[in-house]
């Protein structure tokens, strides 16, 4: 007798602890197969375009920490790179080199959140832990510089907003020091973990001509294996200063862009962000970082298209000005927001599972998805 | 590696009308295309072997608000001008960079869609129209991305936008 069996449709979030922030995925299963996703997001749409065009150039960046909350330095940085270019001024090298410190720490926490994340979502809860110890410590160093854990207004258009605090340097260096045996100890705890590797390799294999035609960006397209990062593709800053390496996925326990392949490309990266901080702590010049800021950013008529790599892949900010003291149009290019979209490729023949571990390999936030 | 120019006589000679001029300003030149033959000049740079343009960096819906503008009832709205598209290209093989720009009448802005060509157009495209009130032609899947599926307050992104009165029988603000 056969068994009588037809699709369901399962919803999963708004409210689920596995979705990282307000989305809901609409899933489509036969038994515990997935046919087709679809995402649903605008959970948290605050219309941060809209503002844009009635706020003075200045008035924005504290708006641009709230998309990707994770990594605001990064996006402050994007912001500032765009406006700069549209205004065509020449920066103090002290500024870029702290811009620089700050963004490399800033993606050292980024990816502890999305590393230690990823293991509580599929049950390590220790690595979890671990992470946001060592997290903590980067805060900490913010907190220092600029008063704020997780929201800065530090880097503005021209420079930044005040200088490092006089421990900073010493601080940092203690930091590089203490960070990289920990980079260790979460590679013996979670990496190299066989249940961890049951579960995400050969799961959700990214193929790199889909991932390029889908405009994946950052660790998800260098896990399928292709060496582009635009610090060293399209340098902006002074990125074109420093050695350090590009890691790839290379398939190691598995296929190459599979869900460990992504994962194993945030680990890699941190040792890479520690290397650029030494680097820039040894070159960091003297000077004033505030002389370069303009009293009053009125640009000429045109429009600008800047990007910058942010933890999650390439941040762009498309800016429109028709002379006026605040943007005629601003548009983000936020990686979240297109890196989200191939959920429905990855997960397809996968089980219910699997969804949890691709999500979190994607690494999503939603500030930033629904801007 | 190409230059703008070079891309643009690229285009021009095998388009002819359907690409109208190239724009030099400041920063980043771009060209102007026909909305109803932008899938046809997307597939040709993705595939013309000199351009292999595999990657659309950003597609961002624009209101130009060159109308006439008018205060109709207190409320200012704007007749006639365009909705602009752009789009921000690069080949991932041979690191040149291009942005098209296509405008379509306010009135029935039609642009055809570009996500066949290159699939992260799909979601910027559901945004713009989403926001903006652009029609993307065949669009595999063309509904609301950002605002609330039963939104009927108009489009927020453009400059004559104005809140309404009331949402689901609430008063706005309340």
């Amino acid at each position: 007798m056969a068994i009588k069996t037809e699709e369901m449709v399962l919803n999963m979030g708004p409210q689920h602890p596995s979705t990282h922030g307000v989305l809901r995925l609409e899933l489509v299963l036969e038994g515990e197969i997935i046919q087709k996703v679809t995402p649903h997001i605008g959970y948290l749409h605050r219309c941060f375009e809209k503002h844009c065009e009635a706020m003075t150039y200045p008035q924005i960046v504290p708006y641009t920490d709230r998309m990707d909350y994770l990594a605001a330095m990064g996006n402050e940085l994007g912001y500032a790179v765009a406006v700069e270019k549209l205004l065509g001024i020449e920066l103090p090298p002290r500024v870029e080199y702290i811009r620089v410190i700050m963004a490399e720490l800033q993606r050292i926490a980024s990816h502890l959140v999305a590393i230690g994340t990823y293991g509580a979502d599929i049950g390590a809860m220790t690595p979890f832990l671990f992470a946001f110890r060592d997290r903590e410590v980067v805060l900490n160093l913010f907190e220092i510089t600029c008063g704020a854990r997780m929201l800065y207004n530090y880097i503005w258009p021209g420079g930044l907003s005040h200088d490092l605090h006089p421990d900073f340097v010493r601080l940092t260096r203690e930091f590089c020091t203490y960070f990289k045996p920990k980079i260790v100890e979460m590679n013996n705890l979670l990496s190299t973990n066989r249940i961890f590797i049951e579960r995400t390799a050969n799961v959700g294999i990214l193929p790199l001509e889909t991932a390029i035609n889908y405009g994946i960006t950052g660790p998800m397209l260098r896990g399928s294996g292709f060496k582009w990062d635009l610090r060293k593709d399209d340098p902006y800053s002074v990125y074109d200063k420093f050695d350090f390496d590009i890691p790839v996925g290379t398939g190691k326990h598995g296929t190459v862009g599979d869900c460990w392949d992504r994962y194993d490309v945030r680990i890699k990266e941190m040792e890479e962000s520690v290397k650029i901080v030494e680097q820039a702590l040894d070159q960091l010049p003297e000077g004033d970082v505030t002389s370069a800021i303009p009293k009053r950013i009125k640009p000429v008529v045109g429009s600008v298209y800047a990007r910058v790599e942010n933890p999650r892949g390439e941040l762009g900010y498309f800016i429109v000005s028709t002379g006026g003291t605040s943007p005629f149009r601003l548009k983000v290019r936020g990686p979240s927001f297109v890196n989200l979209g191939i959920m429905d490729v990855l997960c397809k023949n996968h089980m219910v599972a699997d969804v949890i571990a691709i999500l979190g390999s994607v690494d999503i936030v939603l500030g930033e998805v629904d801007r | 590696m190409k230059s703008a120019e070079e891309i643009f006589s690229l285009l021009k000679e095998k388009y002819n009308d359907g690409v109208m001029e190239l724009v030099k300003q400041p920063v980043d030149p771009y060209i102007t295309c026909d909305p109803l033959l932008i899938n046809h000049i997307s597939l040709f740079l993705m595939t013309h072997e000199e351009l292999l343009f595999d990657n659309l960096m950003n597609l961002s819906g624009v209101d130009d608000a060159n109308g006439k503008s008018a205060p109709v009832n207190g409320v200012n709205t704007i007749e006639g001008g365009t909705l602009s598209v752009y789009y921000h290209l690069e080949s991932t093989k041979f690191r040149h960079k291009i942005v098209l720009r296509v405008s379509a009448p306010r009135e029935n802005p039609e642009v055809e869609s570009v996500t066949l060509v290159w699939h992260s157009a799909d979601w910027h495209e559901r945004e713009a129209f989403d926001l903006l009130g652009i029609q993307f032609l065949n669009h595999p899947d063309l509904r609301r991305i950002l605002m609330p599926e039963d939104w009927e307050g108009g489009y927020p992104l453009r400059k004559d936008y104005a809140n309404p009165e009331f949402y689901r029988g609430m008063k706005v603000p309340y």
